[in-house]
């Protein structure tokens, strides 16, 4: 047994939400670089200058690249063999992203309630939190803001078993094009098939955490990605939607067993400023 | 994007004229900011026969909820939101001569055809390059609503601000043309 204090899991939370509002991870700026060297249209490439100019100036001032700067959604890896010491996980981990809003400087973009009263609770909290028992000692924190420019562009569709292959790739499609310029293209497009609705939708949010542009383990899957990817792009949607050949920088898919009669489908759009970042305690 | 037009607010119906689609400007003067929350208490304040807290003739509504200015800073980052969510809103004040709106992505075809009857014009801005804007931000202040925090209605001073006129008066859209000419067929 491994003891992990609180404190330690508040300060690590603190420090995340604030890194990843600020620096955008080296994968996701790569694939930016690379887009701007390959896109044709004028408007296109205009965008991603500016996107990658601001890249540079969030990191040097530690200043928030977008001022939408999230709900926090926190994965958390917790090893059966650690203890939590010194208080409850929920409450550290909010703790942390009160801590890290405030002092941070990051936009507080929570309310209440969705429905009845849409009043701003001031601190970003509470955040969305999945937790996960895994073998081992350790604990691992992953943040991951999402916006809600791309969130609100996302869907779910439950295919019948005879959709098929077929079925998968024109949900995706339709739901990257009905996006359109909405979600801040280029984006990176959050796959989860198989499971059941909400396993779905999980598993494309997971599949947004992943560095970007690696690729799903099994080739069929990988395959589907890039198939995907090129479809997406010749959608000509391109950056900001103004028209252009990079409409996403990456396709992750992640899969899971389901039932006989079910093919459910879920897709979860993040903006260019894909962010996450992750800490092992 | 052949030269960059200079605009000055704020805009009369015959500076917008000259705008289209397309074209790569910045805008210095006096903007307004706002988003979901003051839109609705605007709509409603005129439902109510009340007035709007600012005047909107011949200005610019900024969509955006700015991050907390750090100690030093005039604004926090400070990039567009999407605009769409305001499509329901934003004839209301295009009636009340609202010129301009700056935001990001499509608008409705109800905005579009507001624009053209009324003479405003739709300007994008870079989603996402929120520190890049703020660069651009010299004086903030919050003149309505303050008790909506981050959505409350902001007086900014904005010093050549960098836009692309995504929808002009006459209701050419970027967003259709941009598509338009790299859709690839299957």
């Amino acid at each position: 047994m491994r003891e992990i204090s609180v404190e330690k899991i508040t300060r690590t939370v603190r420090d995340l939400c604030i890194e990843a509002a600020c620096d955008l991870p080296q994968d996701v700026e790569n694939l930016l670089r690379q887009a701007k060297e390959r896109e044709e249209s004028q408007f296109g490439r205009y965008s991603l200058e500016k996107i990658i100019e601001n890249v540079e100036l969030a990191r040097q001032d530690t200043v928030p690249m977008c001022q939408d700067t999230g709900l926090a959604v926190i994965f958390v890896e917790i090893g059966q063999d650690v203890y939590i010491a010194g208080g409850n996980l929920v409450d550290a981990i909010n703790e942390g992203v009160r801590q890290g809003y405030t002092d941070g400087y990051l936009r507080k973009s929570v309310v209440e309630d969705p429905v009845f009263n849409r009043k701003n609770t001031g601190d970003n909290t509470p955040a969305v939190i999945h937790t996960e028992i895994v073998p081992g000692d350790k604990l691992k924190i992953m943040v991951l803001p999402k916006g809600a420019g791309s969130e609100n562009m996302g869907a779910l569709k439950m295919l019948k078993p005879a959709d098929g292959l077929k079925g998968v790739k024109e949900f995706v499609l339709k739901t990257v094009a009905e996006a359109g310029g909405n979600p801040c293209p280029p984006i990176v497009v959050g796959v989860g098939i198989g499971g059941t609705m909400e396993k779905a939708t999980l598993l494309a949010k997971k599949a947004l955490a992943r560095k970007a542009g690696e690729h799903h383990p099994d080739p069929k899957y990988k395959e589907l990605e890039l198939e995907l990817l090129e479809k997406i792009n010749k959608l000509g949607i391109g950056p900001q939607g103004f028209g252009g050949r990079v409409t996403a920088l990456a396709v992750h898919i992640e899969s899971y067993p389901t039932h006989i009669a079910t093919l459910p489908v879920a897709v979860n759009l993040n903006c260019h400023a894909a962010r996450h970042k992750e800490a092992i305690l | 994007m052949s030269g960059i037009k200079k605009l000055t607010t704020p805009l009369t119906v015959e500076q917008i004229k000259n705008l289209k689609a397309g074209d790569q400007v910045t805008i210095t003067g006096v903007i307004y900011t706002a988003r979901d929350a003051a839109h609705k208490n605007m709509v409603n304040a005129l439902k109510e026969g009340k007035a709007l807290p600012i005047d909107v003739k011949d200005q610019i509504i900024y969509y955006v909820g700015p991050c907390p200015a750090k100690p030093g800073q005039v604004i926090g980052s400070c990039g567009p939101t999407t605009s769409g969510r305001m499509d329901a809103y934003a004839p209301v004040l295009l009636e009340q001569g609202l010129r301009g709106m700056i935001g990001k992505g499509p608008r409705s075809a109800e905005v579009v055809e507001a624009m053209k009857r009324c003479g405003a014009v739709y300007f994008a801005a870079i989603g996402g390059a929120a520190a890049v804007v703020a660069s651009s931000v010299k004086k903030a202040e919050v003149v309505a609503y303050p008790e909506l925090g981050p959505e409350a209605i902001r007086r900014l001073e904005v010093e050549d601000f960098p836009c692309i006129v995504a929808i002009d008066a006459e209701g050419n859209n970027l967003y259709e043309l941009g598509v338009k000419e790299y859709k690839v067929a299957e």
